[in-house]
């Protein structure tokens, strides 16, 4: 099946050269399938992988995860996905969940952070990364966002956040307010979510990770920024770059209150 | 090179941490020219090529964008002398069709519109580029799968009462048609809409093509 490469991956799962007809229907038996599914979304697999990962010892310093301080001091899981991105004294860096994970698997275990970070989507120890982000994720799920904002580089990558989000480049000129900068926008069929305020429960930021039932892949927010910015024709964004934790800033602090609903199904 | 870089970033956040601490609140004494420094160094820094796309051509925007995209962070539109100087320079780029030919296939024209392929890091050169057109217009009537970004093009030509694109009448909005999809910032300095004739992403043949879609008469479009 040939791959359209719309603007925040519309209809996916349309077939090349589809009638207007055709695609309705394929909209339509995408949003049954994922009905069929809220009973038992995919990510519940990722999300038991992921604790089994965060418990098991390994790498060459033959540790767990569990002493892994994620924000809220080492080892508190819950809560603390929606703290993030935050402040971190250790590092004296703003990290992001996946970027505070390769600290983590760097410190605790011994494993190669660069190395890590190199590694193409859903390869290696990036399926460990993606299943570790569900989890902690999933451990925070129904709770409402609330990113610290005290710390000076905190309030410093909210601004730096907001300027990559306006920020147009590339081929097309395309930055991520020209299709999440207002209300009732669509790209195709897909509905666009306006992300310089706040999206409400579970739509954006909130929604992340997620299980896609177009691809069969379950995505983290470092995977659905990177998307997001092949479709803008920009360039490459670097695994837990700051550019993404900024983002994630901007995004996360303008979802101040709203509920995550993270592990999410998706078209 | 990217060691030094990665010092001076830590270095400046540091200066950030400490001016933010000293005066107990926002980031100090950094002003926003600061942090637009600060905001490229790190995308510097976080963007890099991949594939066709490479990260300083998207990075090193021209006078336009910078304008546009500064002005979306203070959140107030362009004033009016600014905007208008920098249409009349998009105005420039336009490059006018060499045979005087404005109107190609309007077939063809459809197939562009319907496509967003193109031009995307995972893309290659010789990826056919689509015009993304429906993404974010309604055109065609027969096609419910549009976007609603920019207005409804449903009968553009129609509704400009062009019932001859080769006619002295039609000419205006025959040139300013052509003029929009090849630099749609010589018409408004921050549109949303890519430059698809200025940035090399349609081929004059292909610009002709969708102008046809628009305008011609026998389009489905003016239907």
């Amino acid at each position: 099946m040939k791959k359209f490469y719309w603007l925040a991956g519309a209809a996916l799962a349309l077939g090349a050269g589809a009638t207007a007809h055709a695609q309705k229907s394929a909209i339509e038996s995408i949003e049954e399938y994922r009905e069929m599914l809220q009973d038992g979304n995919p990510a519940d697999l990722f999300e038991a992988k992921g604790e089994e990962v965060w418990k098991i010892k390994r790498g060459p310093k033959n540790a767990s995860l569990e002493a892994c301080d994620l924000g809220k001091g080492p080892g508190v899981v819950k809560g603390a996905f929606v703290e993030l991105p935050r402040y971190f004294a250790d590092t004296n860096r703003m990290q992001d969940l996946e970027s505070r994970l390769l600290t983590c698997m760097s410190t605790l275990q011994g494993l190669d952070a660069q190395a890590i970070a190199d590694t193409p989507f859903g390869k290696g120890e990036q399926k460990n990364m993606t299943a570790l982000a569900t989890w902690i994720a999933a451990e925070s799920k129904g709770m409402r966002f609330n990113l610290p904002q005290s710390h000076a580089q905190e309030k410093l990558f909210y601004q730096v956040g907001k300027r990559l989000f306006f920020q147009r480049g590339g081929a097309h000129d395309f930055a991520c307010a020209s299709c999440h900068g207002s209300d009732d926008k669509r790209i195709r069929l897909q509905d666009l979510p306006n992300l310089t305020k706040n999206p409400g429960d579970g739509v954006g930021f909130a929604a992340w990770p997620a299980y896609r039932v177009s691809n069969g892949q379950m995505w983290g927010m470092q995977q659905r920024l990177n998307d997001c910015y092949r479709q803008q024709r920009f360039a490459y964004p670097k695994f837990g770059s700051d550019a993404l934790t900024a983002l994630g800033v901007y995004l996360g602090v303008n979802s101040q209150g709203s509920k995550s609903i993270a592990p999410a199904i998706k078209r | 090179m990217k060691t030094s870089h990665k010092i001076s970033l830590a270095a400046l956040l540091a200066a950030a941490a400490v001016a933010g601490c000293a005066s107990g609140g926002m980031p100090g004494a950094m002003t926003g020219a600061d942090i637009d420094k600060l905001t490229a160094d790190i995308a510097r820094a976080s963007f890099r090529d991949e594939g066709i796309v490479k990260a300083d051509k998207v990075l090193d925007v021209d006078a336009t964008l910078r304008a546009c995209n500064a002005a979306d962070v203070a959140g107030k539109p362009l004033d009016e002398k600014t905007a208008r100087a920098l249409e009349a320079e998009n105005l420039k780029t336009v490059k006018w069709p060499s045979d005087g030919k404005y109107l190609g296939d309007w077939r063809s024209g459809e197939q562009l519109a319907q496509s967003g392929r193109g031009m995307t890091f995972t893309d290659t050169a010789k990826t056919a580029n689509g015009g993304n057109c429906y993404n974010c217009h309604q055109i065609d009537k027969k096609e419910i799968s549009f976007g609603t970004i920019g207005p409804s093009l449903y009968q553009y030509g129609k509704l400009r009462g062009v019932t001859d694109a080769n006619s002295p009448a039609a000419r205006e909005t025959v040139q300013y048609t052509w003029g929009k999809i090849w630099n749609s910032k010589a018409y408004n300095a921050c549109s949303n809409m890519p430059r698809a004739g200025h940035m090399g992403i349609l081929t004059e043949a292909q610009v002709a093509d969708i102008v046809a879609l628009l305008l011609d008469p026998k389009s489905p479009v003016n239907q």
